[in-house]
């Protein structure tokens, strides 16, 4: 049982959370200045990594709040977690890999 | 054409008593069911009708004045509930005959959301409209919302020695008193229900599910309480 | 099954923990027999002189009482009774008064009768959870509870004490052994924070130290109810401390597996726990000195005991060896049981010479006995540990696998570490104990002088775990005089035998994972607690003659001595040892458990939650047939009396469509929307635009996901310049709000919308058809009901009759005249009789979902999730007036992909069966009508039949007088006119490919 701290509500169960995938993954400014290959990055693609991984999680069955928390995926250790509007902790990959540069 | 639209404002006077004899409340037919279960140990029953109003603010000042509204500081962390008067001259008054009043809790639910608990307005003579005109009031045109939801939960007490056993049956918290002591409410759940979970004494709880659910909570407490009946 | 029985030895007069005043009569396989309170199955077996058990799985061979404990790959029973239970161990089945059971061979069938006994959980948060209650478990849990930490005690057996039930007369803390446990149990039940769970085996243990355990309760459950017979623990706890004991490994022999072969450790807890003698004459063959406390005990016990020793001799006078043979017993080093004489039970063992390489060594002598008791070493119960990824490693003087880096927050010790010696098990249990303790924040209060000065580091440790467990010879396979391996049993549930790992390894598997699945070894009840590291040693034996190619490795060991040596070449080579090839996966549960207990109370009504609507007990006393609608119950139809489905569907059809009908539309999801920014908001979710709805005006909207793709449909009503009043799909409302917060906190925080579900809020009556005006004007009197004054898609609010205050709409699902009258949800059943009583003069019918869907099928309206999969976007249901063409909104960069726009996508028409009786099944296949060929229907066609659409729904229609169904199919708007066949159940039929809208295309019907 994953036990992840809202940073609301404290600790809880993984079972009162909704997985949000990955965090950072903005909505484009102009959808439609994207190619069709870009958008289907937007809309598709995202990273994989072993190790820490920043990903959205909403505490459903209490404050309905999204927040972000960095994951661990081997171990599941859950590092970090932040506010949206809080900056995302040091370290940790500056971009999603998937969609940083198509076709580059 | 939309000149020609009006919607009618909500009152704000009391409800008819006629009108409140229609209410039904969602576990009112389960009333023989809960009696049933209920035992020296472990007792199960409805608390109908309060007044539930959902308060939604974000900026200090608008929560300050719906605090203001409501005769309370509006809690500001987890499992907080504020307690205050509501009515006639406010946090003084007492429901002495003729004067409309009721005490109030607000339980924090996120940091932009509360809910308000007042008594059944039929015992107070605090309409439920009149509640929802003032924090409106207070609120303004200010983010936020004011929402009658009264209906929209219903509230079940259980208390008694083994009222914990019970509920550790099904609820996946740490209710020790050391984690969730007196006055401690949340927002869980039960078996997938959602459930406001309020400890409003050392041996009693009170379950704030949604109305549907009401049936399928009282018939799972009831199950759990058989150990002990 | 023969009735074979061995006369093994039977019960002392003195001794164990039994209650002898408290007999038990029991039955297996209809023979009475007795036994006393404290036994298990096993031991009143033992104690009855049968060690026989069933007949093994495959082989169909003989067996007997292996083990004492949940390690047991033989002694299964069916217990009989209401609802009889297959597969139990008789060596952890405690034995109670009228016990009847029936012997099983390796295999048992679940009872199709229901069991009526009862089942819970409970969830419990501890501070540090100590599992295991022998001399390690009880020192840690003393310690942990000194300081007020909450602490639970979970013990699989119904004593605590673990292996000093085994060894009653030796002295701990100076107290006789079972003194000390009943003094920690005194202390421990005193302890107003602390909880001992007997009978609760923790069988689970998941990430954040969450335990799941299973209590079995037969002693306390009741007849008449409401106390469970089984119980599941879930158990969050702070620090986890494993004292989980070690399990004994047979010898893999030839014909190891005769009744009256036991574990060594297992024969001493029959004499000493239960004063059961398993034999007379025992033979006790040996790889190590643990199973000299056997020899002595047996001897006390007034048995005669030969000890075959693998190893050499062990010169020094302190030796276990020498220790036996002054106290006059014959000991054979370098030797081993290298068979047995018998087959229905032991009558002797062949004893032969082995030489350093564990080759025979000389001929084999006959020894005549009637039990051998084997020790192959000690394997520490780790999977609790491996469970959560803990890290192991091989030690060769320990000859086991033992934990080598820690899982956070958890601690372990005792013979599960390695840790043989019960004051060394004392000390490293109290120092997780108040380890433990202290990382909860409640420090021990103890000053008990726990040897927290011994063993510094680890190393030191290791090395006082070496001393005390002596020198181990391990024998992964004992030669046969004859060189035969197929009797050597390694896994006995599953008849595995070395000559099957040979088998493996023959056909190339060097992975013990792969030999697991080739052989089958450990994939059977007691999931390689007897076989695991027998088959691992067996496997370093067969691989490392031929093969110095890198071994894959299972589960990731390692070798605590490294074993890397150099080829001629210079190049390092790996031999395989137990560490290089590694465990295979430890996954609960660690003992079986019964679904019946996963599922607890959830069963029957309590299965799932129902959601009921205000209106519920109407609908049941008006005899509704309830159709489950995600977690709702909403009425299907309402049969009267003589009426089949399809006559009462058509009574609410004609009545909706011809007079007036009414339903129960409650349960539709409801969100009420304020801000300044709301309208942009909604703008944005919906696909079509909403900037200008009027106040005291509804419109219908769709929203789509960011691929384009339908989501959810519904109407919304603008009830203030900044508020809104949504309504979803019944099955949409949760994942509705959660999509519109999703975007309204994480893309556009900056705009002013707040939501919240109103769902409960409000009970909603819709009241239907061309009358519909009559009962609505009865029921509001204040309200201009007429066509001018009351537009559609409008809404009022108003008084109604009674006094309750309503929001009365102008919204049709049906097509008819229809308004939907919206209450608080406590006067909802108020509102519902008193609009069946308003309707009574124009013979108002209730009406269920089964004749909504009808109604809004002949009008071609879709419904998210039957319509609709995922895949289809509003132009695929032909509603492109729905999405805008300037607005931004969600989906809309989709729209303009290729995909999108090219042929050949599958969308919305109706299909008309040229029988027009014939009601399609929901989902049959569409395909051209010559695609056939020859194809009949029987078989498989000979080439595969592309599908051009299926049917989403199919129903009669009142309206039509014939039955329609709607179907999404390839490029269906240019279809209409042609013939397709309809595939189903190997029938086929013919049906027109029709425009959607079937009734009513001019929508005339709307203002009534």
């Amino acid at each position: 049982m994953m036990v992840i701290p809202c940073p609301f509500c404290g600790p809880r169960n993984e079972t009162e959370y909704t997985y949000g995938g990955q965090a950072h993954v903005a909505y484009p400014e102009n959808p439609d200045a994207l190619t069709d290959e870009q958008w289907a990055q937007f809309l598709f693609y995202r990273d994989n990594p072993r190790g820490s991984y920043a990903e959205r999680w909403q505490h459903s069955a209490g404050c309905r709040k999204w927040f972000n928390a960095v994951r661990n995926t081997h171990t599941y250790e859950i590092t970090h977690v932040y506010r949206l509007d809080q900056a995302r902790p040091d370290g940790l990959p500056k971009a999603p890999l998937a969609t940083k540069e198509v076709g580059a | 054409m939309a000149e020609q639209m009006t919607v009618k404002p909500a009152a704000t006077g009391t409800t008819d008593a006629a009108v409140l004899g229609y209410r039904r409340s969602p576990a009112h037919h389960l009333a023989e069911l809960m009696a049933a279960a209920s035992g020296e140990q472990v007792r199960l029953r409805e608390v109908p009708f309060l007044t539930q109003i959902t308060i939604r603010a974000t900026a200090p000042e608008a929560v300050e004045a719906v605090g203001n509204a409501l005769g309370v500081t509006m809690p500001s962390a987890v499992g907080e509930v504020a307690q205050g008067e509501f009515g006639e001259g406010g946090s003084g008054s007492s429901g002495s005959s003729g004067s409309s009043g009721s005490s109030v809790s607000v339980v924090w639910l996120s940091p932009d959301e509360w809910l308000a608990v007042l008594g059944d307005e039929a015992d107070t003579g605090v309409s439920i409209a009149a509640v929802v005109e003032s924090l409106s009031v207070a609120l303004g045109e200010r983010r936020g919302q004011v929402v009658d939801v009264s209906s929209n939960r219903t509230t079940l007490e259980l208390s008694g020695s083994k009222a914990r056993a019970v509920l550790d049956k099904t609820i996946e918290l740490d209710l020790h008193p050391r984690e969730f002591p007196v006055g401690r409410a949340v927002s869980t759940q039960m078996e997938s229900v959602a459930v406001i979970l309020w400890r409003s004494a050392d041996d009693t709880w009170l379950l704030m599910p949604r109305a549907s659910f009401a049936e399928h909570v009282v018939g799972w407490l009831a199950d759990g309480m058989r150990e002990f009946s | 099954m023969t009735q074979h029985q061995n006369h093994h030895g039977g019960r002392l007069e003195r001794g164990g923990r039994l209650d002898r005043d408290q007999p038990i009569g029991f039955t297996i396989d209809g023979t009475a027999l007795t036994g006393y309170a404290g036994d298990t199955l096993a031991s009143a077996l033992v104690a009855n002189g049968r060690l026989r058990v069933g007949d093994s799985i495959y082989l169909r061979r003989p067996r007997g009482v292996l083990s004492a404990g949940v390690e047991e790959p033989n002694a299964f029973v069916r217990v009989n009774g209401e609802h009889n239970e297959s597969m139990l161990p008789a060596t952890t089945l405690e034995l109670r008064d009228g016990l009847d059971v029936t012997l099983l061979d390796g295999i048992g069938v679940l009872d199709d009768r229901p069991d009526r006994n009862e089942y819970d959980k409970m969830h419990v948060h501890a501070d540090v959870a100590v599992i295991g209650s022998g001399p390690a478990g009880l020192a840690a849990a003393k310690e942990a509870a000194s300081g007020g930490a909450r602490v639970v005690l979970f013990e699989q057996d119904f004593e605590l004490g673990g292996s000093l039930l085994s060894d009653p007369t030796i002295t701990v803390a100076d107290q006789g052994a079972l003194d000390y446990v009943a003094s920690v149990r005194a202390e421990l039940e005193a302890a107003p924070e602390v909880t001992v769970l007997t009978r609760t085996c923790v069988f689970g243990s998941y990430d954040n130290n969450f335990l799941v355990a299973l209590e079995k309760r037969d002693d306390v459950a009741s007849a008449e109810g409401g106390v469970s017979r089984q119980r599941l623990w879930h158990v969050t706890a702070g620090q986890v401390v494993l004292a989980v004991g070690a399990f004994e490994r047979p010898i893999v022999f030839s014909d190891n597996d005769v009744p009256g072969v036991m574990l060594a450790s297992a024969v001493k807890t029959y004499v000493e726990r239960w004063a059961a003698l398993p034999g007379r004459d025992v033979v006790l063959f040996t790889t190590n000195d643990s199973a000299y406390e056997t020899a002595r005990c047996l001897t006390k016990a007034g048995a005669t005991v030969t000890v075959i020793d693998a190893r050499p001799e062990v010169k020094a006078a302190t030796s276990a060896q020498e220790g036996a043979r002054r106290a006059g017993l014959t000991v054979r080093t370098a030797s081993a049981v290298v068979g047995i004489e018998g087959s229905e039970g032991v009558t002797g063992a062949f004893v032969a010479s082995i030489d350093d390489a564990g080759q025979l060594a000389g001929d084999a002598e006959l020894i005549a006995c009637d039990l051998v008791a084997v020790s192959g070493g000690w394997t520490p119960n780790v999977s609790l540990h491996s469970q959560r990824q803990g890290q192991l490693a091989w030690d060769d003087v320990l000859s086991g696998f033992v934990p080598s880096a820690g899982v956070k927050n958890q601690f372990v010790v005792g013979a599960g570490n390695g840790t043989y010696d019960t004051d060394d098990c004392l000390i490293e249990g109290a120092r997780a104990g108040r380890g433990a303790a202290a990382a909860a924040g409640f420090p021990a209060s103890s000053s008990a002088d726990g040897g927290d000065a011994v063993a510094e580091s680890a190393e030191v440790w290791r090395a006082r775990q070496h001393r005390a467990a002596g020198t181990v010879r391990p024998l992964w396979a004992v030669p046969a005089p004859d060189g035969s391996l197929d009797t050597h049993f390694v896994d006995p549930h599953r008849d595995n035998t070395a000559a099957d790992v040979l088998r493996a390894t023959g056909a190339g598997m060097r992975s013990v994972e792969h030999v697991k699945r080739y052989t089958s070894i450990s994939t059977g009840i007691d999931q390689g607690k007897i076989g695991g590291v027998n088959t691992i040693g067996l496997l370093t034996q067969l691989l490392s003659g031929n093969d110095t190619k890198a071994i894959p490795s299972g589960q990731p060991g390692q070798d605590a001595a490294d074993a890397v040596e150099l080829t001629a070449s210079g190049q390092p080579a790996r031999r395989p040892t137990p560490g290089t090839i590694g465990t295979t996966t430890f996954r609960a549960p660690f003992t079986p458990v019964a679904f019946t207990a996963l599922a607890g109370r959830g069963r029957g009504a309590l299965f799932d939650a129902a959601r009921t609507s205000p209106a519920h007990s109407w609908h049941v006393e008006h005899g509704a047939r309830f159709e489950d609608v995600g977690q709702w119950k909403r009425p299907w139809f309402y049969p009267q009396e003589g009426e089949d489905m399809d006559a009462a569907v058509a009574r609410e059809c004609r009545a909706a469509r011809e007079g007036v009908a009414f339903m129960d539309a409650t349960t539709l999801g409801k969100i009420e929307i304020r801000g300044a920014d709301a309208p942009e908001f909604l703008n944005r979710m919906y696909t079509n635009p909403f900037l200008k709805l009027p106040v005291g005006k509804g419109r219908y909207g769709v929203m789509c996901t960011v691929s384009g793709m339908v989501f959810d449909d519904g109407v919304t009503l603008r009830l203030a310049d900044d508020r809104f009043f949504m309504t979803t799909t019944t099955g949409g409302a949760a994942k509705v709000l959660d999509w519109l917060e999703e975007w309204s906190q994480t893309e556009w925080p900056e705009l002013d919308v707040t939501l919240s579900s109103v769902t409960e809020q409000w009970s909603t009556v819709a009241v239907v058809g061309p009358r519909s005006r009559e009962v609505i004007a009865k029921l509001a009197p204040d309200l201009d009901v007429s066509k001018e004054g009351f537009g559609f898609m409008e809404f009022r609010e108003t008084t109604l009759a009674s006094g309750i205050d309503a929001r009365v709409c102008r919204i049709t699902f049906s097509g008819e005249l229809a308004y939907e009258i919206n209450v608080p949800r406590w006067y909802g059943l108020k509102v519902w009789e008193d609009v069946a009583a308003a309707g009574e003069e124009f013979d108002i019918t209730p009406y269920g979902t089964e004749t909504m869907h009808v109604l809004r099928a002949e009008k071609a309206f879709p419904i998210v999730g039957q319509e609709t999969d995922g895949t289809v976007t509003p132009h695929d249901l032909g509603m492109d007036w729905v999405v805008s063409k300037t607005k931004e909104f969600i989906g809309k960069r989709s729209f303009s992909r290729a995909a999108f726009t090219e042929p050949g996508r599958k969308q919305l028409v109706s299909v008309l069966p040229l029988d027009h009786t014939l009601r399609l099944p929901e989902g049959a296949q569409l395909v051209e009508p010559d695609a056939l060929g020859d194809y009949t229907g029987e078989g498989l066609p000979t080439a595969p039949i592309a599908m051009v659409g299926f049917v989403t729904s199919s129903y009669h229609s009142q309206a039509l007088g014939r039955s329609f169904a709607l179907a999404l199919v390839k490029d269906g708007p240019t279809r209409v006119g042609q013939t397709l066949l309809a595939s189903f159940g190997g029938k086929f039929a013919e049906v027109e490919v029709r425009e959607p809208v079937l009734y009513d295309k001019e929508g005339a019907r709307r203002d009534g």
